[in-house]
Order: structure tokens, then sequence, then C-alpha cells
């Protein structure tokens, strides 16, 4: 007989929820009639986001600082409850911005085939998501790169579900090269540490180094940064980001708002708890390092971006630079460092998922990639719409009308504490060069005259715009997350602050 | 302080006007009338505020403290002082003749225009009454948003050069204080005005200087200035000249002055000096301008010059005069452009190479701008004259020299606008000055005439401003005392 640990099943309910609803949509494949399908789907993800934020709430309110479940294999506590509330959240509004937006509808698309996938695309979702769930609450190297594949590979497919669009294609084959050349290079530094220190428990690590007085052994330290560059792969951060503008570009837009918001949430929430717990005794390195790859985020991210006309480009370079400011928090070590990333990720999440739930909406309306040029005209022809991006493209850039103000204010105060006052004029200077791309968007939608752009095609209905009441609902949702988080800090700080303790 | 609501509602009133705006769907009338209600309103609530305030106590009134980010020591924390209400008054008189004028000309797309208009006047409004650094930066940076749509959408057609401009020099500055805020929160412990210490860091106090001279601005940080006050919209133009950089100079004296008293003793040359420059150079680029709206926008310059100055004398004089002259040239820079606006409306040009001999047939015109350009040109017995001799004899205690090289920007202003005022007035008539342009109007008149009312009665009674800003007639003791 196998022996089998005691599993504490509330541990995992919301993953076990999202993964329950992702076997019913994949279910809706094949019971339920076409017609009927996509409202299925839709309806079964919508469900299950709802479901697995009841039950990380419940997770949140009921769970101790720190405590690991299931072998010592998976953290129960709040840190990874929080993370999982936002990773549901950010699904949830994925999944209503999806019910219009996949596939998208762009020329050479066939629309006989609208409906062949969507139950499977709201699978992989629903899945996507619970292996995300699972990533941030792992507390051993195993588990951890379990969860990584898990997802990683839902999204593969996710960004290449427009498979009869070039594009499409394209990114999911380039990410999955490039995605599995990080997991490796993440793999490669577990078995050093591993072979280093003989534990894969976090906590385990950290003994043994203490123990074993390996605080600078060779192999410990090349496989540490050799899992830096994994994590930092998955966080889209200099100079592990060039997969990032292709993949972000030729992903149907729904599933590039999923992965530029749930990624870096699960990504970045993973490193700090990894590097807090694992690598603690290591930590006079890994701040330099991770201050170096903020950095280079933020030097890369913001050139690279002041250069693009395509929109989902343009973004792609700025989630790289945003990277770079949460990083500042990271690198920092600090619990105020800690706690500037987590609001980093909630006010960025709000800001990524609605700016491209705009886009999608443009897109459709075009039929082609959005561009600079053809954004003319389209805060005044779509004004909430218009007035969302604004808003969003404003919080990104830190001004004081979005959660994205406090979060970079958090961020510099915890460079600061730590003092690092140069990563704070760093901090400074990036968002300064950062305004120029995202007032480019603002002046592209309101400033330009409408005659000047040149359209390929009209709107693919033609007339008034589509009715996309559930795409209006997910701007509507992020709209009021993102202002909320300028006015409502105290609240969240507090709940976050719980969290923190369990590092 | 049963009053302390008006604070509150001075500050957030347009802000939620505006949200409504911008989500119901009203016609053009309805919008704009709203928008007009509600700057009168603020009005009203100003004058409310201003028949309560004690000033014989001083110190801070209409007190009100929410916690807004607790753990950092941040809070949601205004309050009025004798000065601030005061540029507040200047503000509500301002924004209401602004709308009022966009009103009038029928701004294209009014729900997006008059939200802007709006959500403008309240955070200049939040500007002058936050007592917490973090929360005064966020108004200070929440200007510009507005601003940028409302150059960029309905300015002339250099535009998007300018608003590029504008956002990226006032945002230089504006990092740079970001960055100051939080080292002085960080070190002290607190974003608190009133409660904080005073600092010795030079760094600190350059960090905030730098972003303040910048939105003066003066002298060599004043490249955004030209472009964005000549392709604004006039009444927009109006606001950022009479209103929005007088939040700079403001901010000097609650912020640089009174929290770094030892830095600002040790540059108190250099920024005099820088001052000083900006008001003799300034001066003579108004004087030799082409156009109306270049003579104004150089003069406005030149007088934040002249503000700084008397704030950086560090007398009483020079403070109670700079106070009385960022009220006194807010109004009549206000009227000044909006009187430019009205006659861009009828000659399609401000360029003085096309206008001339307006008075002829057009009475109302030429008397308020005559009477505007006369105050405004500091003739004795005006408020201007009135703030430049208080500044000027502040600066006189300091040394002679110092209000010597003063002196002689005031009489270069008597050549720019004097120059003005026969360029537009007087002599042959101009190419784009035909029989069909018309005097001004009744409505334009109501928006003009009442801003040059209330400086004739500061003509009178320049005391009631200089005066009643600081307790007890001693502003350097105030000032000393950080307003407590």
């Amino acid at each position: 007989m196998i022996h089998t640990p005691h599993v504490d099943w509330f541990a995992i309910s919301t993953i076990l929820v999202l993964l329950g609803a992702s076997a019913i949509a994949l279910l809706s494949a094949v019971l339920v009639p076409r017609r009927a399908r996509r409202a299925t789907a839709a309806a079964v993800a919508a469900a299950g986001f709802a479901g697995g934020i009841v039950t990380s709430v419940w997770i949140y309110v009921d769970s101790n600082p720190g405590e690991r479940v299931i072998a010592n294999g998976f953290y129960r506590d709040r840190w990874t409850a929080l993370a999982q509330v936002i990773i549901c959240a950010i699904g949830f509004v994925t999944a209503l911005i999806s019910v219009e937006h996949i596939p998208s509808r762009r020329r050479g698309a066939d629309p006989a085939r609208r409906d062949d996938h969507i139950a499977e695309y709201f699978a992989l979702l629903l899945a996507c998501a619970a292996g995300m769930a699972f990533f941030v609450g792992s507390a051993n190297l195993i588990v951890m790169f379990l969860a990584l594949e898990w997802f990683s590979i839902a999204l593969y497919i996710m960004c290449a579900i427009d498979y009869d669009l070039e594009g499409s294609l394209e990114a999911g084959l380039k990410y999955l090269i490039i995605g599995a050349f990080g997991s490796a290079t993440l793999l490669f530094g577990m078995a050093l540490v591993y072979g280093a220190t003989g534990a894969v428990g976090f906590i385990e690590i950290s003994v043994k180094v203490f123990d074993l007085q390996i605080q600078n052994d060779v192999l410990l330290l090349l496989g540490l940064a050799m899992i830096i560059a994994g994590l930092a792969f998955k966080a889209s951060a200099a100079p592990f980001h060039m997969w990032t503008p292709d993949v972000y570009e030729g992903a149907p837009t729904p599933v590039t708002a999923y992965m530029s918001a749930a990624t870096k949430v699960a990504a970045l929430v993973l490193t700090i708890r990894l590097m807090n717990v694992a690598f603690n005794y290591e930590a006079h390195l890994w701040t330099w390092v991770w201050a170096g790859i903020a950095v280079a985020s933020l030097v890369i991210g913001n050139l690279a971006a002041l250069g693009q006309r395509n929109l989902k480009r343009m973004l792609a370079y700025s989630s790289v630079a945003q990277a770079g400011f949460m990083l500042i928090g990271v690198s920092t070590a600090t619990g105020l460092g800690a706690q500037g990333v987590m609001y980093y990720l909630v006010a960025y999440s709000a800001a990524s998922v609605g700016a491209f739930a705009v886009i999608a909406a443009r897109e459709r309306e075009l039929g082609e990639a959005v561009t600079l040029d053809n954004l003319a005209g389209f805060g005044w022809e779509r004004p909430f719409l218009g007035l969302a991006m604004w808003l969003f493209v404003f919080s990104f850039a830190g001004l004081p009308v979005g959660g994205g103000f406090v979060a970079k204010f958090y961020v510099f105060s915890a460079a600061y504490a730590h003092g690092w006052t140069w990563l704070v004029i760093v901090g400074v200077a990036a968002t300064l060069v950062s305004l120029y791309y995202y007032l480019a968007i603002v002046r592209a939608m309101y400033m330009r005259p409408t005659e000047e752009r040149e359209l390929g095609v009209v709107a693919v209905a033609g007339g008034s715009p589509a009715r996309e009441s559930l795409l209006h609902g997910a701007v509507a949702i992020a709209l009021v997350v993102s202002v909320g988080t300028l006015f409502a800090v105290s609240p969240l700080i507090d709940v976050i602050r719980h969290a923190i303790y369990a590092i | 302080m049963s009053s302390a609501w008006t604070t509150t509602v001075l500050i957030w009133l347009p802000i939620a006007a505006a949200v409504v705006i911008w989500f119901l769907p009203l016609t053009r009338y309805a919008t704009g009338s709203l928008a007009l209600l509600v700057s009168l309103v603020e009005v009203g609530v100003w004058i409310e505020q201003a028949s309560r305030f004690d000033f014989q106590k001083g110190g801070l009134q209409f007190e009100q403290q929410h916690t807004w980010i607790k753990d950092l020591h941040a809070s949601y924390h205004v309050g009025v002082y004798g000065f601030s209400l005061w540029l507040v008054g200047l503000t509500t008189v301002a924004a209401a003749a602004a709308l009022g004028y966009g009103f009038w000309v029928g701004r294209e797309r009014p729900r997006a225009y008059f939200g802007l208009m709006l959500f403008l006047t309240g955070v200049t409004v939040g500007v002058f009454y936050a007592q917490d650094l973090l929360l005064f930066y966020a108004f200070f940076e929440a200007m510009l948003i507005p601003l940028y749509v409302l150059v960029g959408v309905w300015g002339g057609p250099g535009r998007l050069n300018a608003t590029l401009k504008l956002l990226l020099y006032t945002m230089t500055g504006s990092l740079l204080m970001l960055a100051a805020v939080i080292v002085y929160g960080l070190k002290f412990n607190t974003f608190d005005l009133v409660a904080g210490p005073t600092s010795d860091s030079r760094w600190l106090f350059l960090g905030f200087m730098f972003a303040f001279l910048i939105k003066a601005p003066l002298f060599p940080f004043h490249g955004w200035l030209p472009d964005s006050y000549r392709e604004a919209p006039p009444e927009v133009t109006a606001l950022l000249s009479g209103v929005i950089a007088k939040t700079g100079t403001y901010a000097m004296l609650r912020i640089a002055i009174t929290k770094f008293p030892e830095p600002t003793h040790f540059y108190r040359n250099a920024i005099m000096a820088i001052a000083v420059a900006t008001l003799i150079y300034a001066s003579i680029l108004a004087f030799r301008a082409p156009d109306f709206r270049g003579v104004v926008l150089y003069s406005s310059m030149a007088q934040a010059g002249l503000i700084t100055f008397g704030l950086f004398s560090g007398t009483n004089l020079g403070y109670a005069g700079a106070v009385l002259q960022m009220v006194a040239h807010g109004l009549v820079s206000v009227a000044l452009f909006l009187i430019a606006g009205t006659i861009e409306r009828r000659t399609t040009s401000d360029q003085f190479a096309f206008l001339g001999g307006m008075a002829k047939g057009r009475p109302g015109l030429s008397t308020v701008l005559m009477v505007a350009g006369v105050i405004s040109l500091a003739v004795p017995g005006s408020v201007m004259f009135a703030g430049e001799f208080l500044i000027l004899a502040g600066a006189y205690q300091l040394g002679w020299w110092w209000a010597v090289l003063g002196a002689v920007g005031i009489v270069l202003a008597a050549m720019y606008m004097l120059r003005l005022i026969s360029a537009v007035l007087h002599g042959r008539r101009g190419q784009l000055v035909t029989d069909e342009a018309m005097d001004l109007r009744p409505g334009e008149l109501a928006l003009v005439v009442p801003l040059l009312g209330i400086l004739l009665a500061l003509s009178l009674w320049p005391a009631a401003v200089s005066g009643h800003s600081f307790p007890n007639d001693s502003p350097a003791a105030a000032v000393k005392a950080g307003f407590k």
C-alpha cells in the first residue's frame, strides 16, 4: 500500500473549484449543442471564477500565517489566498471579455468556425487559472515546477487558439519554444539547488543552507541565478522579455489581457515568497540582482515602447517596464516592498485587463490590429471606452487618477526606506520617459481628426458600433478597481498587511 | 468648526459635477448651464467660507482630516489659511469666468469640455487647500490631466507639440518633487504639512523648488510657456496664467520657504537673482512680442518673477505684497486673455500686424481693454501698483539695489502694456479688422466686467487681501512659525 499524506481539501478548494468548472466546460464541448455552447461555457467559467473568489476569500479569513499542508507541499495562508482572489478576479473579467471576442474577428478568420473551440477555450482558461492558483501557494520546488508547467501549457494553447490566423499560431509557437527554454532553465536551477542543499521545501532549503554553512556555495548560487532567470522570464522582465511583444501582439486580445495581468501576479507573488523564505541567507545577493533586472526592465521596456505604433506591442513593452517598477519593490526584500508589489499588482492588473479589453473592442471594429493611427477618433466614437482607456493609461503612468499612483508611491517608498535613493531616481526618470508613449495613446484617441486615419476596412458590421455589454461590464469593473485603489487605500493595504505576515 | 465642510465641498463639488456631466447625456445648452451653475455655486460657497473666516486668529481653519494611506502616515488633510483663502477665491472667480466664456463661444463636444473644466477647477482648489504633502502632490499632478486634454483637443493648430512640451516640462519637475516628497515623508514619518517638522536638507529644497520654478515659471525653466499659452483656447490660457501658474508661487510659500528655512536662506540670493532676471528678461520679450497673447504671456512670466522676488525677500512687506500680487495678477491676466479671445474671434488673429484701430466704434471693447491694461501696468492707485510697491519695499529692506532692479521691470511693464493697447485700439485700422467685427456683446461684458470690478474694488482697498492673509500683519513671523 502506498503511503498517502493527509490532504487538507479546504486548502486547495479554489483550485478544485476551478478545475471542476474546467471539466464541466470541457464536457459542454461535446454535450451542449453548438448554438448554446458559447453561452454555457462562458457561464460555467464565470461561475467557476466567482466560486474561486468565494473559496479564496474564505481561505483568507480562515487561515494561519505560513501554515503548510499536504506533506508540507502547499501553503494555506493569506498570501496564497489573496493572490488567488486576484487571479480569479482577473479570470472572471477575462471570461466576460472572451464571450464576445474569442475568436477575434480579424480579417481572414472563418465565421463558420467561430464556435468550434469556444468551450475548450473556457476550459483552458479555467485550468490555467487553477494552475496559477496552485503555483502561488507552492511550498516546495517540485510543486512549484509542476504548477508552472501546468499553467504555461494552458497558456501556450490559449495563445494559439485562433489557429486559422497566422499571428496567433506564431505567438503560441514562439511562447512554447521560448517558454520551454525558460522552464528548462528554472528546472536546472532547481536541480542545482537540490544538489547543494538536498532539500526541495522552501523552508528546508533555508534551514540546510544555514546548517551546512553554504551561503557562498557556487552550486547553490548558480542554481539561484537560474531560478531567478526562469521567474523573470515569466514576469517578462528584461533581459528575459524578448518573447513578450511578439506573443502579446499575436495572441487573441482577451488572452493577452489575461496573460499580462495574471502571469505577472503569479510570478511575482511566488518570487517574493521564494526569495524571502528559501533564499533569505542570500538576500544580500539577490536584492542586487533583482534591482539590476528592475533597472534593465525599466530602461529597455520604456525605450522600446517609445517607438511602437502597434498598441498591443506598445503595451507589451509597457508591461516589461511595469514589471521593472514592481521588481523595485521585490528587490528591497522588506515588508513594505512586498506590500507595494501586491498593491501594484492589483492596480496594474485592473488597468492592464481594462486596456486590453478596450483594444479588443477597437480591434473588432476595425477587423485589424490597432495602431496609433487607426485609433484616431476612438475616444469620441465610444465615449465610455475612451474615458476608461484614458484612465487606465494615466494609471499606468502613475498620475493620480488611478491606483497606479499609490502603487508607484509605495514601491518608491520601499526603495527609499531600504536606502536605495538611486533606485527611486531611476524609477522617477523611467516614469517620465513612459509618459511619452502613454500620452501618445490619449493623443491618438482624442486629438487627431478622424479623417486622418486610413482604414483598411470599415467596421465589420458597419453602422453603429456593436453592442458589447459584457465587454463594457468588464471595463467597468476594471475602472472601478482602478479608481477605487486610489481612494480606498487603507482597507486594501490592511488586507495586504495581514497577508504579509505569512512570509 | 461647523463650516469645515465648505473646504471639502469646494474641492469635490466640481469634480463630482464633472463626473455627472460625463455620464449624463445632456444637451449642449443644459450641460453648459449646469457647469456654469456649479461654478457659481463654487463662488457662493467660497463667499460663505470667507465670511466665516476668522482673520484675527490666523492659523489653519475649516480643517478636515481622514485617513488615506495609514501605514505611511499620509492623510486626506485639508484646511484654509488666510492667503490660501484668497487664492481659492481667485480660482473660483476665474473658473466661473472661463467656463462662462467657453459656454458663450459654444465649444465643441460640450460634455467633455465642461467636465474637464470643472475637474480642473476642483483639483486646483485642492492644491491650495491640501495640508498633506502627498495629497498636495496628487492634486498638483492631477491638474495636468485635464489641462493636457483641454489644450490638446480644443487648442490651436500647434496644439500637439504644445501639450507635449507642457506635460514633459511640468512632469519633470513634478517627478523630482515626488522623490522629494517620499524622502521627506519617510524621513520624518509624516506627510502632514502642519505637523511635519522643518528640514535643513538642501537637496530636498531643490527638489521641491525645481517643480515650483517650472510651474511658475521662472527663467530658464519657461520653455513650455509660450507654446502652451498661445495654442490653448483663450479661457484655458486664462486659467493657466491666472490660477495654475499661481500654484507654483503658492507652493513656494507654503512648502519650500516654510519647511526649509535654512536652505531658503542659503539660496536666497540665487533665487532672487533668477527672479529678477525673469522679471527683466520676460518684460523685454513682452515688449518685443508680435501678438496680443505673446505680450500677456510674457508679462505673466515677468509677474511670476516679481512674486517670487517678493516671497524670497523674506520680509513682511514682501510676503504680503506677493500674496496681493498673486490675486491681482491672477484676475487681470484672466481678464486680458479673455479679451484676447474675444478679439481673436472677431479678427481670426491676435497678431499686431493685422490689428489696430479697434477703438473706433467699439467703446465696450476699448474701455475694458484700457482698464485691464492700465491696471496691469500698475498705474499708481491700482491694486497692481500696491502689490508691486509692497514687494519692492520688502526687497528694499534687503538692499537698495534689489529694489532698483525690480523697479526696472516695472518701467518695462508700462512700455509693453501701452504698446499692446495702442497696437490693438489705436492707429490705422488693421487688415483683419472689418466693420463686421462687433463691439463686445453683453454676454462677453458680463464675463469681463465683474473681474475688472473686483480689481477696482481691490484698488480702493488692497489691504483687504494684503492685510488679511496672515495673522497680526506679521507674515514673516507666521512663516517662521510654520503657520501654526
